[in-house]
């Protein structure tokens, strides 16, 4: 029953997944420091400039440079969360209030073991993706285990049992509904155009879509209307601002998690980065060529593990910049009203989207019968 | 009588009815932003220009002969609108010749910085120009009692100011001039 | 036994448990939240069957749309824990619910004493590998879905598509129809 291969494979995965889910929550935690720094910034501030651990102070000129740069203030946030006391308030139902935070952050995390990072040659060249499962149709996985992640703020503001953190619940409900119409239909014209006859390669597929796009235009030149409608749909699904309607923190306290405190709201605050962690890593790959160099340029670097590191630090690169643009958004617009959001999304987006689809359909069976 | 114009507003033209050129300069604003020169003090290290009509805590000055200014003549007591002061009146010491035609001192002089609302009355009103609202501003303490200001902190606090009379020194000399009254 | 029965038989109980439970607890939303336990387990199982995109569509349609639905509508209506009081109604749907497990159970018997000595005539793949020819076997690729949505059962599939349009616009209609009404009063 379980042979010694079997057992070195499974605890394999699961290191892997440790190290993966380490790398995201990582990325999670300096995402918030950098919504403090850029938000600082933007703001003709200084941000975070004070934590510093005992001896790097000392170091000459790096030290002083690292505490201005507020590196350390994660581990310090990270740390009040875990000591702060556990407060849970009377008149929460404390079953689902205990469960939801949980359920915010399963999602967040499990998106993330069908995206790959990198691309990784094998003795005889071929060139295999680096991801945890490589699944035929991973962009619906995504899709799937992220429109689960309402749950969590549905019963969060639910079980609070309090008025605004239920608003914050229902409103997240009904944009997360809408969106994802928006955000699915935006996907299928890249479906149609990367599964064209005779590439072999398969639309649903993440990795069969980054290497549609090596050497070749992005798909965010060829599809622009799509990568629009995707993006805004992304940030909808993600609540940013503009569309952060279930936290909006000026009419509605705090949203979902007003009752929330400690650890619990720190699962909730993590969640939130680490969607938007994985939602800029589907963007690089879908959009922007995944890990390869420019459209219409070949990789540049040699196909071996240096070209391996290159092409994963270049993946990250792309990705942190989205992160970066995902904050510059928050600071520079104001919050849409809740009614003008709705709206947004039935009546402006899901018809666009439609059009863009009908377009894109048109032009494929157009392209097909021309090639015939 | 102003005559009322009622503008009509221009229609949206499609680029701005999509929003998104307002966005991409509202994206230029804020990235340019990033680099302007920041506002923000360092405050503990970095301390801010306290200007010269500042009402900070209620301090008592002496005068650059380091005599002490105050008569007890109890005027802040009356007029603080909190209650914050306390003098208790005594003699000043045997020995000390050259503060002519004065009878009292403070035996002890408290501030409750608990009550004070520095208003400044205190300063307007007193008559011998010994009782300064200067330019420290951030007081604490761990207990109640702390926070009382005693003679001795009030003096610490306030230091010496230059003093454009000298009065008990002119005092003095019409008095050596036998011009006593 | 080995790794994937065990597994089998986790979410099978996770399914079956999630429904019993449903049925069973008084609060709506709790009923709702062991509904998607059930759909969820449900989807777990057709992974271990390897038709990864039934599961994710399982997961994606129900648990991520039509739950939401639900759970939203349970919430915006406060509709809290039912009363222990048994009812009329409740009292035939019970008998009935009773009615069809009997009937099904003993279906169920009957198929599998008839079946069990030639097992030819269980449904298999076979058959469908047979309908849609030697081009195109069967297999749980998306590929072949929807080659046989859009050819051997195209007709089922718009069936379906007509009815809940019909669906649809009669919700409509008939939300229309109220808010008139409350207008002429």
């Amino acid at each position: 029953m379980f042979d010694p291969d079997f057992i070195f494979m499974i605890g394999l995965k699961v290191f892997f997944a440790f190290l993966m889910i380490g790398a995201v929550m990582t990325m999670a935690g300096y995402s918030v420091l950098a919504e403090r720094k850029v938000s600082a910034w933007m703001q003709g501030r200084v941000g975070p400039n004070r934590t510093v651990l005992p001896l790097v102070g000392y170091i000459p000129f790096f030290g002083r440079f690292l505490k201005g740069l507020g590196i350390f203030q994660p581990l310090a946030d990270g740390l009040k969360f875990l000591f702060k006391e556990e407060i849970i308030p009377g008149h929460v139902n404390k079953f689902y209030y205990n469960l939801a935070p949980i359920v915010a952050l399963v999602p967040a995390l499990t998106t993330m073991t069908v995206l790959p990072f990198g691309e990784f040659f094998n003795s005889d060249g071929e060139s295999v993706p680096l991801m945890l499962a490589n699944l035929e149709v991973g962009i619906l996985f995504i899709l799937a285990v992220s429109s689960l992640g309402v749950y969590g703020i549905v019963l969060a503001g639910w079980s609070s049992n309090s008025k605004y953190p239920f608003l914050g619940g229902i409103r997240s409900s009904a944009q997360m509904i809408s969106y994802e119409l928006a955000m699915g239909l935006s996907l299928l014209p890249i479906f149609l155009w990367v599964s064209q006859p005779g590439s072999g390669l398969l639309g649903l597929s993440l990795v069969d879509i980054v290497q549609s796009q090596s050497n070749s235009a992005w798909l965010f030149l060829v599809q622009p209307l799509s990568a629009l409608i995707f993006l805004i749909a992304l940030f909808a699904e993600t609540n940013r601002l503009p569309f952060d309607m279930p936290e909006s923190e000026t009419d509605l306290v705090g949203g979902f998690h007003t009752e929330y405190g400690g650890f619990k709201f720190g699962i909730f605050f993590v969640a939130e980065y680490a969607h938007i962690v994985v939602g800029s890593a589907i963007f690089t790959l879908i959009f922007l060529g995944g890990w390869h160099f420019l459209p219409w340029i070949a990789d540049p670097w040699p196909a071996n593990w240096i070209g391996t590191i290159i092409g994963i630090a270049w993946f990250l690169a792309k990705t942190l910049f989205l992160i970066f643009f995902f904050i510059w958004i928050r600071w520079t617009l104001p919050r849409f009203r809740y009614d003008q959001v709705m709206n947004l999304g039935w009546t402006k987006l899901l018809p666009l989207a439609l059009l863009n689809l009908l377009f894109y359909v048109l032009l494929v069976t157009w392209l097909d019968q021309s090639s015939l | 009588m102003a005559k009322t114009v009622v503008l009509e507003r221009k229609p949206l033209s499609l680029s701005e009815r999509t929003y998104l050129p307002q966005i991409a300069t509202g994206l230029k604003t804020t990235f340019s932003n990033m680099f302007k020169e920041k506002v923000t003090l360092q405050y503990p290290e970095e301390k801010p220009a306290i200007p010269k009509n500042y009402r900070g805590i209620p301090t008592l000055v002496k005068d650059p002969n380091g005599r002490e200014k105050c008569v007890s003549c109890q005027l802040c007591e009356f007029v603080c609108p909190p209650k914050a002061i306390r003098i208790t009146p005594g003699s000043v010491p045997e020995g000390e010749t050259d503060r002519a035609h004065v009878e009292k001192a403070p035996q002890e002089f408290e501030i409750n910085m608990l009550r004070c609302i520095y208003c400044g009355y205190c300063q307007e009103v007193c008559p011998e120009e010994a009782i300064f609202l200067q330019d420290e501003y951030s007081s604490s303490g761990y207990s109640r009692e702390e926070m009382i200001n005693n003679k001795e902190k009030l003096y610490e606090l306030g230091g010496t100011l230059p003093d454009a009379h000298y009065k008990w020194d002119k005092k003095k000399n019409e008095e050596d001039l036998g011009n006593d009254h | 036994m080995n790794t994937v029965d065990l597994l089998f038989y986790f979410f099978s109980t996770l399914a079956l448990g999630g429904g019993i439970l449903m049925v069973l607890s008084r609060h709506p939303v709790s009923a709702a939240l062991f509904m998607i336990v059930s759909l969820v387990s449900v989807a777990a199982l057709f992974v271990l069957l390897e038709a990864f995109f039934l599961a994710i569509l399982q997961v994606l349609v129900y648990a991520g749309a039509v739950m939401v639905l639900f759970l939203f509508i349970i919430m915006l209506l406060d509709v809290g824990p039912e009363g222990g009081k048994v009812s009329r109604i409740k009292m035939i749907s019970g008998l009935a619910g009773c009615l069809s497990f009997g009937i099904l159970s003993v279906l169920l018997i009957q198929f599998v004493q008839i079946d069990v000595s030639h097992s030819a005539n269980w449904p298999t793949l076979q058959t469908d590998k047979a309908v849609s020819g030697n081009f195109l076997l069967f297999s749980n690729s998306v590929k072949n879905f929807g080659f046989g949505l859009f050819t051997k059962y195209m007709l089922p599939l718009q069936v379906a598509g007509f009815l809940l349009l019909a669906a649809m616009i009669g919700v409509i209609v008939l939300s229309k129809k109220s808010l008139s009404v409350d207008k002429e009063n």
